[in-house]
């Protein structure tokens, strides 16, 4: 049985006591945070800081060493039941059924259609008929504006297209969060605000979503909590006025200094 | 002059009815490289799904230890050798057919080079693949049915093939456990007429023949898959 955790109010993770090492390398040193439903987490910080690190921990594409991440899923009255995901007897292939994630380098799977990236997981994994599946694709497909590109391979497409249809392909299993890794880096600047916009719409529509990047204005204008990691833990964090404009900490001030 | 050759055409394959040296054991041929190659492909899947699974996860790790064994064996020493422990060794006492003597042996063989390409194919698939197919919820063993297996397939075909062609060549040294095959059927010919030119030249050009074929066969397939994806 998972261990678990009660909580109340909007929580959706909470993460405690965190800890993940590479090879005696300490990267995340004993973090601690929450993510409540409907928030906009933005995640920065200097190259080689953990922040990929931290992301990947939240859905286990990363075993941590040491604390634990509740997610809490299953409503039940006001107090919902934490299921801790570090614990090794938690079905880990089910929670990640219900968190998105984007990757810096879209791994959409290349022999596959766009509208078979689409379908394949909703299909397969949560028994919806192709109907269904399909159906849904193409909503979202033309919300982001490609529904002419159903039938294309992901090769065939710009960095631009492939990295809204990973958002697509997420968002198709109707995940409550989306994880972001640096999901503009890889492209070529013109190509970036398409992106962005993509994800500020989704953020309007009150999807919880982590999302490190190194877009300060992205980071400005739709989160409504910026995280600064530092040195294995979150040294500074605010909403995201003060956090620009009063940094606190010279860590952050220093940081900032380099990257406005 | 043509007709000395003709002599020894006649000679060589007519009389005796001695084309049928070369028709059987180019049967014989035909059936040990298919089924060994049968053989050698289920063999060489399960052990590269063994050695890939213990690579990306750390499970089965005595069954990985083997298998690794039986690559260090079977790729660190000649097939003949291989194929005369097994018939001579190995099935000393319970004389079992040559022919099924000689798949399991090639098979044996084969299996080893065709479980390393294989892993190389699962390993040329790029590691985000895995890691898209597993955050969406995919457990391992679906990843790698769905996302991995397909590309690897695409790469490894080519390969493949070539390992098929190897294969074919490679049976000709059945005739050391004595199968009649189609080389020991070209060699049989050369002792009862004396002449080994005309019945080795004949042996090889059907060799020849077949590896074109294949090869030609190759380079279609080749195509038919490179179209569709794009990378
Ligand atoms: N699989 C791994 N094995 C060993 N070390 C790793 C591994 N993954 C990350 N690291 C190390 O952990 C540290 C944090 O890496 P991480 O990728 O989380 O940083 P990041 O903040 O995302 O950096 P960037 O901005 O460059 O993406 C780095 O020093 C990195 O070298
Ligand atoms: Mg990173």
């Amino acid at each position: 049985m998972a261990q678990e955790d009660r909580a109340q109010g909007d929580v959706l993770i909470r993460v405690e006591h965190l800890v993940k090492q590479f090879d005696g390398h300490i990267v995340l040193n004993d973090i601690s945070t929450e993510i409540d439903r409907g928030d906009v987490v933005c995640v920065i910080g200097p190259s080689g800081s953990g922040k990929s690190t931290f992301l990947r921990c939240l859905n286990r594409l990363e075993t941590p060493d040491g604390g634990h991440i509740y997610v809490y899923d299953d409503v039940d009255g006001d107090i919902r039941h934490g299921i801790d995901i570090c614990d090794k007897t938690t079905d880990i292939d089910t929670h990640r059924q219900r968190m998105g994630m984007v990757f810096q380098q879209f791994n959409l799977f290349p022999h596959m259609t766009i509208m078979k990236n689409l379908t394949i997981a909703p299909m397969k994994l949560q028994k919806k008929t192709q109907e269904e599946a399909e159906s849904y694709a193409s909503e979202l497909l033309s919300r982001v504006g490609l529904s002419d590109r159903a039938s294309s391979y992901p090769g065939e497409l710009s960095g631009g297209q492939q990295q809204r249809i990973a958002i697509v392909r997420a968002l198709c299993m109707r995940p409550q969060i989306m994880l972001f890794d640096e999901p503009t880096s890889a492209l070529d600047p013109e190509m970036v605000g398409e992106v962005l916009s993509v994800m500020k719409d989704l953020a309007e529509e009150k999807m919880t979503m982590v999302v490190v990047t190194h877009e300060m204005g992205f980071a400005r204008e739709v989160a409504n909590r910026v995280m600064f990691l530092d040195g294995g833990d979150f040294v500074e964090e605010g909403e995201p006025e003060t956090f620009f404009s009063h940094p606190k900490s010279d860590r952050l001030k220093n940081f900032l200094g380099k990257v406005l | 002059m043509f007709s000395a050759f003709y002599d020894a055409l006649y000679l060589n394959f007519v009389k005796d009815d001695r084309w049928h040296y070369l028709t059987n054991g180019l049967k014989v041929t035909l059936i040990v490289t298919l089924f060994s190659a049968l053989m050698g492909v289920v063999l060489g899947f399960v052990v590269a799904i063994i050695r890939s699974t213990y690579e990306n996860t750390g499970r089965m790790k005595i069954a990985n230890k083997l298998c690794g064994l039986y690559l260090t064996v079977i790729r660190g020493t000649p097939v003949v050798v291989q194929l005369m422990i097994i018939y001579f060794v190995i099935f000393a006492s319970v004389r079992i057919d040559k022919t099924l003597t000689a798949i399991i042996a090639f098979g044996i063989n084969s299996g080893a080079y065709q479980a390393e390409i294989f892993r190389s194919g699962i390993n040329s698939v790029p590691k985000g693949q895995f890691e898209a197919g597993r955050s969406l919820g995919f457990n391992y063993g679906q990843t790698m049915v769905h996302i991995i297996m397909p590309q690897a397939f695409r790469v490894v075909v080519p390969t493949l093939c070539n390992e098929y062609i190897t294969l074919l060549k490679e049976t000709s040294v059945a005739g050391y456990i004595a199968l009649e095959d189609l080389t020991k059927g070209g060699d049989i010919i050369r002792s009862r007429t004396y002449s080994a030119f005309l019945p080795l030249i004949a042996v090889a050009l059907i060799y020849l023949i077949m590896v074109l074929a294949l090869t030609k066969l190759v380079s279609v397939l080749e195509r038919r898959l490179s179209r569709g994806t794009r990378r």
